[in-house]
């Protein structure tokens, strides 16, 4: 029951990115792709989603506590450094060459999108590579 | 610039997204949590120590099953996908990379971020964007 919530979040998110067309890896090449011919479609995933999401947490946040944990988990980190930029840089490269973001990558691998699972599993071992890569950099 | 009216989808990409945004919101009322999937997988795969990662295995589950519902409604979804595997590997790796450096994706920064005004999150999704924009530009200019 306690993750009852946390379920049905992930369902909708699920059903918005098939939805809003995130899951089509050559759509999003076509957002990116602003200085050729350009479908603006998913820029109005992001304003739909940011509507919702605004009035939506403002609501949640007049509450105490959330209802099934002991507090809300916020990130406090409020400095813009090289590693927000560059490592945001470095996923946005990404992202366009592949045309797929960790979350549509996740969705995607229910229907049997073969291309995804050597994306994911590639994306994993980025992940590795990036801890080990930050270890490097703060030492 | 050229609109592609063709594949220009602006009503179920809204609606969409504002089912992204739903997600988010629930998530945090019920458990207090940004929807970010990178440091969910980083979380999840023990990369990032964050404690219990049942939750995660729960809303990943869930993420799963959306499509599935979605071809029980409309059938399928359209899923096209251009880019050659060693390609794919490298991007692959420059997103893992990336998300983990730049601690967020498309999700915790560009939609739960913005909607908290988080000025990281506002430089994080100009810079993946604008990042993105020329990598598209660069590949599309080398054939």
């Amino acid at each position: 029951m306690k993750n009852f919530g946390v379920g049905i979040a992930g369902i909708l998110f699920g059903f918005g990115l098939t939805l809003s067309g995130m899951l089509n890896p050559s759509k999003v090449q076509s957002f990116l792709n602003i200085f050729g011919i350009w479908d603006p479609s998913l820029a109005f995933v992001m304003v739909g989603g940011i509507i919702v999401a605004l009035i939506g947490y403002n609501l949640v946040f007049k509450i105490e506590k959330p209802i099934f944990s002991e507090e809300f988990d916020i990130p406090t980190l409020n400095h813009i450094d090289l590693k927000l930029i560059g490592g945001s840089a470095l996923f946005g490269v990404g992202w366009g060459i592949g045309g797929l973001c960790p979350g549509p990558s996740i969705a995607i691998l229910s229907t049997k999108f073969y291309p995804a699972i050597i994306f994911t599993v590639s994306m994993c071992v980025g992940l590795y590579l990036g801890r080990w890569l930050e270890s490097r950099i703060s030492s | 610039m050229i609109i592609d009216w063709i594949n220009f989808t602006p009503y179920s990409s809204l609606i969409g997204g504002m089912f992204i945004g739903l997600a988010a919101v629930i998530l945090m009322l019920a458990n207090g949590r940004i929807m970010g999937i990178s440091g969910m997988t980083s979380s999840l795969l023990r990369i990032k120590e964050n404690g219990n990662s049942n939750w995660i295995i729960i809303f990943l589950f869930g993420t799963l099953v959306g499509p599935v519902i979605y071809t029980l409604f409309f059938g399928s979804f359209q899923s096209e996908m251009v880019t050659a595997t060693p390609y794919l590997l490298l991007a692959g790796i420059f997103v893992g990379i990336g998300t983990y450096i730049g601690n967020g994706c498309t999700s915790g920064h560009g939609i739960c971020g913005l909607s908290r005004f988080s000025i990281r999150s506002l430089f994080a999704t100009i810079t993946f964007l604008f990042a993105g924009i020329i990598t598209v530009y660069l590949i599309g200019q080398l054939g």
